[in-house]
């Protein structure tokens, strides 16, 4: 069993590390565009029209959206490099490689969710570091902060993988990102706080998920949230649960991938 | 009583549209076997090894690799076995370096102990000047020879190629036989899909001939041969000839040109009362060969007997 154990550590091992390769071989299209698309979230959004406006629970208008901002761009990029990577290894047909060698379909989820988290963190501190240029950096709870991103990446990371499964053509993998995961994020909390809403748009925000995460961070980073911490992180556990099980039941059935 | 390389037993495919691709296969191969598994395009070989790898799942019937039931032991089925796929199933846009050694990787194989491996493969493949090169700057050829590549450096005992020399010149396609036959005889059990089939004849000992998602014939190479009762030689001629000249001794003969002849010759008939007839006619004959490989000539009968049949 030793052994079987040392082979499926190698496995997990090999298939993280090309997931990293290959975002890292292509950085320019992975890594930059989120960078550059943020910083330029923080000169108009946080310099030029939150210079005007009023400070939030006692924040400036660029402090209360640089957690969100983070958040954003590891939910898209953990989404996005799964998404990509396993769907391009459908299209390719390289998925085989892993489907006819003796690795369990946990560690193959698993191996992709790294991927996915690499990405994910590694924009995230990217974005973190051109946030540094333009305001202060707060760091209210480091234990919630990395939990939230971690959490917050494999469960994107996971809905990736999901996405890649039922997609059929390229359209596909763009699809959930512009009708779904866009709109969630926009309308998650990261640019105003939900109690700026009236009630009904409050109690409706409260089904986006995107929120709990985006709060739970904010008060990692700055100690304010909207949101009971508990809350945030049994919901963040609970979809991870759950897309665990679906995309491990997907992989198990071959679905999508076998016929 | 020894384990087989490969017992398939009533195997059965049915794809979601409703096409039966597989019908009841009953297949064994031994151990250090070169097995041969022919059949027309559409028989259900592909399908066959598709199961026996994992990636089709199978309707019924049974699979077991060296012992090891696919259904029970799916892992220790996946590690005796290397695949070496009709289709190009690399990602073109890594280098040919890592692609084997991420597959060396997937099989739990060290990096320590891939790598030796991988140089080998590559270099036994005539890859390993190509190895920092990315997949898609690979030549057709070159390609075939990564996957099968590939598919050794875990060390397979099992190797099933589908259709390996397909696109590739008879040069390279000779250097891969020689290739292939060296690990052969260093023990692996090797199985071969291929329409080539001078290869099947070349390098196999055994074979299935599958047809219609049935196996039709199942023998060793040499019987198989043993079944042939004629065979047709084109004879290339000194001198143009203004028709078909008449046999005493009766074979079917047919002028293809004014320089060329077909003649047709049973088993038990020989060749010697043509050359006597010819010489007494003062016909010379330059050169003779085969009009097709005795193989193939047995194949399209025994397919054209298999369609007529069902």
């Amino acid at each position: 069993m030793s052994n079987h154990w040392h082979a499926w550590r190698v496995a997990f091992m090999t298939i993280a590390i090309k997931e990293v390769r290959r975002f890292a071989r292509i950085w320019i299209q992975t890594i930059l565009p989120p960078v550059i698309t943020t910083a330029l979230y923080f000169v108009i959004f946080g310099k030029m029209i939150g210079s005007q406006l009023a400070p939030i629970d006692g924040y400036s208008y660029m402090d209360y959206i640089v957690p969100g901002l983070i958040l954003m761009t590891i939910i898209t990029n953990s989404y996005a490099n799964v998404v990509s990577s396993f769907y391009g290894s459908k299209f390719g047909r390289y998925v085989e490689e892993l489907l006819i060698a003796p690795i369990p379909h946990s560690l193959i989820l698993v191996g992709y969710i790294a991927g996915g988290v690499a990405r994910g963190l590694s924009v995230g501190v990217a974005v973190t570091i051109v946030a540094a240029f333009f305001t202060d950096l707060h760091l209210h709870n480091v234990a919630v902060a990395l939990s939230v991103v971690l959490l917050t990446s494999i469960l994107f990371s996971l809905a990736g993988f999901i996405n890649a499964v039922y997609a059929n053509s390229f359209d596909d993998i763009s699809l959930i990102p512009t009708f779904v995961l866009t709109p969630l994020t926009y309308l998650g909390g990261i640019f105003y706080s939900v109690n700026m809403l009236p009630e009904f748009w409050q109690q409706a925000s409260h089904l986006n998920p995107i929120l709990y995460m985006v709060n739970a961070f904010r008060y990692g980073l700055l100690g304010i949230s909207d949101i009971s911490l508990t809350v945030a992180f049994g919901v963040i556990l609970g979809f991870i649960i759950a897309l665990y099980s679906f995309a491990l039941f997907l992989l198990k059935r071959g679905i999508g991938v076998r016929t | 009583m020894t384990t087989h390389a490969l017992e398939i037993s009533a195997l059965h495919k049915t794809y979601p549209n409703g096409f039966h691709a597989v019908k009841g296969i009953d297949l064994t191969v031994e151990q250090g076997d070169f097995f041969a598994l022919l059949g027309p395009n559409g028989a259900g070989k592909s399908t066959t090894i598709g199961i026996i790898a994992s990636l089709i799942n199978k309707s019924s019937g049974t699979v077991k690799v060296f012992g090891h039931d696919l259904d029970r032991e799916p892992m220790a089925v996946k590690r005796l076995l290397g695949l070496v796929p009709q289709e190009f199933n690399f990602n073109q846009f890594e280098p040919v370096g890592e692609i084997v050694l991420n597959q060396a990787g997937y099989y739990g194989v060290d990096p320590e102990l891939a790598k030796p491996r991988a140089e080998w493969a590559l270099r036994s493949l005539g890859l390993w000047e190509k190895r920092r090169n990315m997949a898609r700057q690979l030549s057709g050829g070159m390609k075939r020879r990564l996957m099968i590549a590939r598919a050794l450096v875990h060390q397979p005992k099992l190797l099933i190629l589908d259709e390996p020399t397909a696109g590739v010149d008879i040069e390279l396609r000779r250097s891969m036989w020689s290739f292939l036959r060296e690990v052969n005889a260093e023990g692996t059990t090797i199985i071969l899909t291929t329409h080539y089939l001078e290869e099947a004849e070349q390098l196999c000992r055994n074979v299935a001939i599958i047809d219609h998602g049935r196996i039709i014939e199942h023998t060793s190479i040499k019987a198989l041969l043993g079944q042939l009762d004629k065979e047709t030689f084109i004879l290339d001629l000194k001198r143009e000839l203004g028709s078909v000249p008449v046999l005493k001794c009766g074979y079917p003969l047919q002028m293809i040109d004014a320089h060329t002849l077909e003649v047709e010759v049973r088993r038990e008939q020989g060749l010697n009362p043509v050359f006597e007839e010819f010489s007494a006619q003062g016909i010379e004959v330059l050169s003779m060969r085969n009009k097709t490989n005795r193989l193939e000539e047995l194949f399209l009968d025994l397919v054209a007997s298999s369609e007529k049949g069902s």
